[in-house]
């Protein structure tokens, strides 16, 4: 009989395991809570500060480095130093949301105004990308049809869209949307794509085995599998919208964070041009680990 | 008996770059209803294709494969499988994963409390109610294999197909899992079509062993009654000379009569 226990404890062994710790935990506690809480601490202290020093060390150690870069480079006058440029900073950032007609707004107002462009150009980039990806991943018909064109637009510069736009919406501001759509529709298609593709064939069988219906295929198997290529292809998508807006806004005009640049440029604040590639950079870094934090949210642990 | 699954002279012939591969040739094989019989084969020998056919995910280029009297029109849920490699869906629960195959047989039926009922009957029947709230990952192999066993006979198949259920568990998860399938199946009267490389495994749930010859071209070289009495117990079975007899015509068969070309050399 002893043979067919085993496996049975086996099988329940942590179960009971866990139960016994639960069980026993309260005890260990409040017996031993004086002595080795109090000797490890100062140890746990060391612990995590030296991880937190590893964590901190280098990129401080870096940054450090870069602004004393700047700062040796600034020496000749051409361009601002790092301190001048963050006093400017100071009294740039006191007010963001001044409004002093559309040629002389916050840079707060230039931010948002961007944001909003990229926000609308990339969301309905999405509404068409995300699905056209799935029937171009699911279909290779579709997938050979649309194989030229995608590999013949996509590495076309995305501002060489920019008069296509002009001419069709005769106004600026729905040309950079349109400017933002093309650039950041590539990359969602092509993930999405790649994922419906890349779906393993055990979950298919599983659809087969099923006889699923081609809208329970799609809600529960397509999607929740395919949604880390999409989130992917979107995290790829808004790096390319944000790089875009910037030299989009230059040549349209407007109130947005690439006009606020060529208009300081024009009034000569080399200051504020440089404070201009740091908000850039912070918001591109901002959307980018945003969607960082979505996409892990959503990835599934490998099941095998 | 009812004659449940009939495959009558079934060849299957894929297309490769090479040209045709003839995988399976003039396979004829009756399986009557609460009949459990195994596939039993050296690896690459097409048995996953055979029970694929029953399954319907690979069709035959010749000859007919029936159940219950009807032809096999491709994969269908009267047909449960279960995946070797469990093929549970990871974003769902283990009562998600099981729900999705009872709402798909019954959900024109019943009602969500009738289907939620047959859910967590399936998981009970598998031993895994405590568990059922789990996702896949939080689970160990052993239990990703009943969940996906519960999965299957949730939907009340007339067949229930296993390709290699237990090749990837632990010696000693396995032999429990034998176990519990063997009372599941007299529980539920399942017809069972299971593709094994366990001699041991096929000697003590079988009532019939297919043995198989190596492909390409595979074919059903012998096939071997096993008429041990049941309910069966592996440890009485160890003592018993007629069990022995039955694994030593087996591994005969697949040692010397199908000796692979690889092994020979």
């Amino acid at each position: 009989m002893s043979a067919t226990v085993t496996p049975l404890r086996v099988n329940e062994m942590p179960e009971s395991h866990e139960s016994a710790i639960a069980e026993t935990k309260p005890v260990v506690q409040t017996a031993a809570a004086i002595t080795p809480e109090a000797a490890p601490a100062p140890n746990r202290i060391r612990e995590f500060s030296g991880a937190v020093l590893r964590a901190i060390l280098p990129p401080a150690l870096g940054l450090f480095l870069f602004i004393g870069l700047w700062a040796l480079i600034a020496q000749d006058g051409r361009i601002p130093g790092p301190a001048s440029t963050w006093s400017s900073a100071v009294e740039l950032f006191a007010d963001p949301f001044y409004d002093n007609g559309p040629n002389d707004m916050g840079i707060g107002w230039n931010i948002l105004n961007s944001l909003q462009r990229v926000g609308i150009g990339f969301g309905m980039a999405a509404l068409v990308g995300i699905p056209l990806g799935f029937i171009v991943g699911r279909f290779k018909f579709f997938a050979d049809m649309t194989a030229p064109i995608i590999s013949l637009l996509r590495p076309v510069s995305p501002l060489a869209w920019l008069p296509i736009g002009l001419l069709v919406f005769k106004s600026a501001d729905p040309a950079s949307i349109w400017v933002i759509f093309i650039s950041s529709i590539w990359p969602m298609i092509l993930n999405t794509a790649a994922g419906v593709r890349q779906v393993p064939q055990d979950y298919l069988n599983v659809a087969r085995v099923l006889a699923l219906p081609e809208i329970k295929i799609v809600t529960k198997i397509l999607f929740p599998a395919v949604l880390p290529h999409i989130l992917t292809g979107v995290r790829l998508a808004i790096g390319v919208a944000w790089l875009v807006i910037v030299a989009a806004e230059m040549l349209t005009g407007g109130v947005g964070i690439g006009f606020w640049v060529w208009d300081e440029w024009n009034n000569l604040n080399v200051e504020h041009i440089i404070i201009a590639i740091f908000v850039v950079g912070i918001v591109g870094l901002i959307l980018e680990q945003a969607l960082v934090l979505l996409a892990k949210r959503f990835s599934y642990g490998e099941t095998h | 008996m009812e004659k449940y699954v009939e495959l009558d002279r079934i060849n299957v012939i894929f297309p490769t770059n090479k040209g045709p591969f003839q995988a399976l040739k003039d396979i004829s094989l009756s399986i009557s209803q609460g009949e459990f019989v195994t596939l039993i084969g050296h690896s690459g020998c097409g048995k996953s294709t055979l029970l694929n056919v029953v399954a319907g995910l690979n069709m035959p280029s010749t000859g007919a494969a029936l159940c219950a009297g009807r032809e096999i029109p491709g994969p269908g849920p009267d047909r449960g499988v279960v995946f070797q490699n469990h093929s549970l869906l990871p974003w769902l629960t283990c009562f998600e994963n099981v729900y999705l195959a009872v709402e798909r047989v019954y959900g024109t039926k019943e009602g969500k409390p009738k289907l939620r009922k047959r859910t967590e009957e399936a998981i009970a029947l598998v031993g895994l109610s405590h568990a059922a709230h789990k996702r896949p990952q939080e689970i160990s192999g052993g239990m990703k294999q009943r969940v996906g066993i519960a999965r299957a006979l949730a939907m009340n198949p007339k067949v229930l197909l296993m390709d290699e259920p237990f090749g990837a568990l632990d010696a000693l998860t396995r032999a429990h899992l034998q176990d519990e399938l063997m009372k599941i199946v007299v529980e539920t009267k399942s017809t069972v079509v299971m593709v094994t490389h366990d001699v041991d495994e096929a000697v003590l749930l079988s009532d019939r062993i297919v043995m198989m010859t190596n492909g390409p071209s595979a074919t059903i070289g012998d096939i071997l009654t096993v008429d041990l009495p049941r309910p069966r117990n592996r440890l009485q079975l160890a003592e018993n000379p007629h069990y022995h007899h039955l694994r030593g015509q087996v591994l005969e068969f697949l040692y010397q009569r199908q000796m692979r070309p690889a092994a020979a050399a």
